[in-house]
């Protein structure tokens, strides 16, 4: 356990958030957890793309709003269970982002990132004209649709234990790549993408690869948040500053280590959640949030673990 | 088919300041390879400036461009001494977490200040009618205005020693200090600039509408878009880019539903970055 | 491990930034759009909870159960986003122990927080939201005291008609949740009176100019004009259309006419009216509470600015919870609800009263809408009431 200690690491934290809510029965502290768990997974995923293969995906928030419209559709309109909904949206979801990468995944830094934002907003202005999935008014999930869960104070519990596991399974995803020969050549096309393919990494494969996959948890995970919050619409789903915040959560925490834009989305979330109810700065929590980052981009662009990992070296062999 | 012809003439006046409101997008992009995310709020600037002016001030509202240029030029070399400047040279993902963070310092400011509600400077010109159409006077003076300012621009970077610098510096930083550039200072001039074409889009687009606080974003989106049909770090292109957009939506109105035009306007956005990523307007180049 | 200690401390953190407050008071909770864009219109609705607040503070507080209740609020920002709403109402509910809710404003918002409230039955007024949906998903414990999009234009319609039934219509709306349940009412309406509609078009939220649309409606040869949509949209609808000098006879726009900003607009303001739960000219004969003028008056001393809709209906709100507490003699959600089931009432802000079908419990079935015109009085701009009949204050421009 000692030589690999990280998957067992990501196993205790899963516990924790899933057990400490449930077992003192705190609703509080579960929606909470349950957004700061939904960052995880958002930032997660993304750091395959950025942190290993230096793709900035400006328009990622499009995968959680897809999968979520996937899902709260399936169940809404044809009555389907909640688990094959949700990962029904996440397959469609990866299938979609394979065509797709085809076509912009030729692109480079500035030019892929700007794609992705139009990509996004292509989408969601597609959605908003979409009859069958609400257009722009969305779609109302019943009350009765929580009944196969058990009513909606079960269901919500059910839902909160299912996004655990789809945050696990990222931290687990992430690490699997890292230390496998995909990870190795994603890496490398991050370093230099031309040397990498010179050197035989078959560059073109990989990056849909990798645009695909990241997109298949957060997609199950938009569909799960969906169906809890009730209601879907354009708006909320397919939101660009959402997009920007996992971006922040990746470089907060540290963009290409496994932990790090776990950690980054958890500090993120808290600390929005903390400014929001805090009497005095709820008018300006934009603007302190809005300093913080400054400041850490400016000082600390390794981000947290970086910072971390400066200080105690040691901490490099099992703080991945 | 004279509605037709109606729209087109009226996305073209509207797009000559879509244009402008791009021109510093690209301007900044081109001399440093930067993505300024808080263009938006920098145009909510120039609209709220325009309101302070004109109704606190009692300024006319045309007098009201010169300052806001220069206020702007102001705040942008500000801007880049506080956020820019650390981060230039290091992965693009650096600027951009910088300038949104400067997006989210200004909008938070703006919403406690002026919250979200609409703000109005009513401003009336004569304005050209023909048939049952009427081209309102503010769209004919902003379309106007954008034109000599990016005239201006123009003469800026190709007849004067420092547009020579700040194009020198675009083209190779190295080069440029090596001979003699103060390069810092050019890179702060530079941004100032964009900074205050942003802002003055913003005045000019006050003159014609009714904004709020938030009415930044959709102006940014549409300068991405305008950029990259003009291609990234081409301030010409981008007005004849703003041109082009404004032509397309011009054009699509009387034939679609209005709510399809978005789609268009992101899905040619798409395209010409898969097809075209130097810009419509650089195949002449090429 | 780090992070788990981290994560806790954290959260204990969380936990303990709660604000403290009196044990034995009435608390509500509800959120309010401080930032985001319903900031506006959410932060008016606020206020009018609170001048109740104030106003039942100051008489000594709610009697029931042979006890006086002072209403405490707990409230925070939900950002104008359905996330927050969610989380935050969660909060309200099971660690400020808020025994009453008050809705966010905006019925999108309304529709996340109604998932919450309904799980643990806690008894939410909700106001600032219109969209019927809601009410048809099927709760128990909603009560709604706008009227619902279905009616807003509606009145608008008929007065229309009573001027020229052979109208042109155009109708022009903005695509989001509640223009578009408006425009499907009033779609529904005009067939079924035999108008026509000579262009029938939604706008997406972002439209910066309306222009190109404007010359289609101008190509249509519409006499008038109905829809809008919020704020800065219909303001620039407004304006423009006066630019472009679209020579219709008829402009009704949803909600942003309603404003007093709408003033700014100078001559483009006149003639265009706006669907509105209320006016400061109403002169409804309250059951109980101020009268509308009274509540004018107070409002405006306290507050330096005239109320508009959204605040008199945050206040309504109030006057309605606080009636049927009081008529329960308790403040037992169960007993509460019983006795808002039961309300047909008319306040200042006009008559209230619940539907009690399961299957759109809590739809407001009692209110009526006014519609009012911006119209010039000695050389100032004014609202003016202009129908129903009953209600108004001056006639209309057509």
């Amino acid at each position: 356990m000692w030589r690999r200690p990280f998957p067992w690491l990501i196993a205790i934290v899963a516990l924790a958030f899933a057990l400490i809510p449930y077992f003192g029965d705190d609703v509080q502290l579960r929606e909470s957890l349950l957004l700061a768990a939904i960052y995880v997974i958002l930032a997660s995923n993304l750091n395959l793309m950025i942190g290993y293969a230096g793709y900035v995906n400006f328009g990622n928030i499009v995968f959680f709003g897809l999968g979520g419209y996937v899902c709260v559709y399936l169940v809404s309109e044809w009555s389907w269970p909640l688990l094959p909904a949700a990962l029904a949206g996440g397959i469609f979801v990866s299938v979609l982002a394979l065509l797709f990468g085809l076509g912009i995944l030729r692109l480079r830094g500035a030019f892929f990132a700007l794609a992705t934002i139009g990509v996004s907003e292509a989408i969601k202005q597609l959605v908003t004209n979409f009859e069958p999935w609400g257009g722009a008014t969305g779609i109302y999930l019943s009350l009765e649709a929580y009944t196969p869960l058990g009513g909606p104070m079960q269901a919500l519990w059910t839902t909160y234990l299912l996004v655990i596991v789809v945050m696990a399974a990222s931290l687990f995803l992430s690490y699997a790549i890292k230390n496998s020969k995909f990870g190795l050549g994603l890496l490398a096309i991050g370093q230099n993408e031309d040397a990498a393919a010179t050197l035989g990494v078959p560059t073109p494969l990989y990056k849909s690869l990798v645009y695909s996959t990241s997109g298949f948890l957060p997609a199950v995970a938009g569909g799960l948040y969906f169906f809890k919050t009730g209601i879907i619409e354009p708006n909320s789903a397919f939101n660009l500053g959402l997009s920007v915040e996992a971006i922040v959560m990746v470089m907060l925490g540290g963009q290409g280590t496994i932990i790090g834009p776990a950690i980054g989305a958890f500090v993120y979330e808290e600390m929005r959640g903390i400014l929001l109810t805090a009497e005095s700065f709820s008018h300006f929590q934009l603007v302190i949030a809005g300093i913080l980052l400054l400041v850490i981009v400016m000082f600390a662009p390794g981000g947290l673990v970086g910072l971390v990992h400066r200080r105690w070296p040691v901490t490099r062999r099992w703080l991945e | 088919m004279i509605v037709i012809l109606a729209s087109v003439i009226d996305g073209v006046l509207i797009g000559a300041v879509y244009g402008l409101a791009a021109m510093g997008l690209t301007l900044i992009w081109g001399v440093m390879k930067v993505i300024n995310l808080a263009h938006g709020i920098i145009i909510v600037l120039g609209m709220f400036a325009l309101y302070f002016l004109a109704t606190g001030l009692g300024l006319p509202p045309y007098g009201a461009v010169p300052v806001v240029i220069t206020l702007g030029f102001v705040l942008g070399v500000a801007l880049y001494w506080i956020a820019v400047h650390r981060i230039i040279g290091q992965p693009e993902l650096m600027s951009l977490l910088a300038t949104f963070a400067v997006n989210m310092v200004l909008v938070g400011l703006g919403t406690a200040l002026w919250s979200t509600s609409p703000y109005n400077v009513p401003v009336s010109l004569p304005g050209v009618s023909w048939r049952d159409y009427t081209f309102t006077g503010t769209h004919l003076m902003a379309a106007l205005l954008a034109a000599v300012i990016a005239g201006l621009l123009y003469l800026l970077l190709y007849h004067t020693r420092v547009g020579k610098a700040i194009r020198a510096v675009a083209g190779n930083r190295e080069a440029a200090e090596l001979s003699g550039i103060p390069t810092t200072r050019i890179l702060a001039a530079a941004f100032g600039l964009g900074v205050a074409l942003a802002a003055v889009s913003g005045t000019l687009i006050a003159t014609m509408f009714p904004f709020t606080v938030l009415s930044g974003e959709a102006y940014q989106l549409k300068s991405f878009v305008v950029t990259v049909l003009g291609g990234l770090g081409n301030p010409a292109g981008a007005l004849l880019g703003g041109i082009a957009l404004g032509l397309v939506e011009g054009l699509a109105t009387p034939f679609m539903p209005v709510s399809w035009i978005p789609i268009i306007e992101f899905g040619l956005f798409v395209l010409c970055l898969i097809v075209f990523p130097r810009g419509i307007f650089a195949l002449s180049k090429a | 491990m780090k992070r788990t200690i981290l994560g806790m401390a954290l959260a204990a953190l969380l936990i303990g930034a709660t604000p403290a407050l009196a044990d034995d008071a009435l608390k509500i909770g509800f959120t309010v759009s401080q930032t985001g864009k319903l900031n506006n219109d959410s932060v008016a609705q606020m206020r009018g909870f609170e001048l109740w607040r104030d106003q039942v503070n100051a008489a000594g507080g709610i009697k029931a159960g042979g006890k006086q209740n002072k209403v405490d609020f707990v409230t925070y920002d939900d950002e104008s986003q359905n996330a927050r709403v969610q989380q935050l109402y969660t909060r309200l509910i099971a660690q400020d122990k808020a025994q009453f809710l008050f809705s966010p404003y905006s019925s999108g918002l309304v529709a996340s927080a109604a998932i919450v409230s309904e799980q643990y039955g806690k008894v939410m007024i909700t106001t600032g939201a219109a969209e019927e949906k809601t009410y048809k998903l099927g709760n128990k414990n909603l009560f709604q005291i706008y009227s619902p999009a279905g009616q807003y234009l509606a009145g608008a319609l008929l007065a229309l008609k009573a001027k020229n039934p052979k109208a042109q219509i155009a109708f022009v709306y903005e695509d989001d949740p509640f223009s578009k349940a408006v425009a499907q009412a009033v779609r529904e309406l005009a067939k079924r009176d035999g108008m026509t509609l000579a262009l029938d078009e939604s706008y997406s939220s972002g439209t910066t100019d309306f222009g190109p649309i404007i010359n289609k409606v101008i190509a249509s040869k519409a006499d008038a004009l109905l829809g809008g949509g919020h704020y800065a949209d219909g303001a620039t609808l407004a304006r423009q259309l006066h630019d472009q000098k679209a020579g219709l006879k008829w402009v009704t726009l949803l909600v942003a006419p309603d404003s007093p900003n709408f003033a700014t607009l100078g001559d483009a303001a006149v003639g265009i009216s706006v669907p509105s739960q209320w006016e400061p000219q109403v002169k409804f004969k309250p059951d109980f509470g101020p009268t509308a003028e009274a509540f004018t008056k107070a409002f405006s001393d306290k507050f330096k600015i005239e109320p508009g809709y959204h605040a008199a209906g945050g206040f309504a709100a109030g006057l309605i919870l606080q009636h049927a507490i009081e008529q329960a003699g308790s403040t037992e959600p169960a007993q509460v609800a019983a006795a808002l089931n039961k309300m047909d009432v008319t306040t200042m802000f006009g008559r209230t009263k619940f539907s009690t079908e399961p299957k759109e419990h809590g739809l407001q079935i009692g209110h009526e809408m006014v519609l009012a015109q911006w119209q010039r009085k000695n050389g100032k701009l004014v609202k003016e009431v202009i129908w129903p009949n009953a209600a108004k204050t001056a006639d209309i421009i057509y």
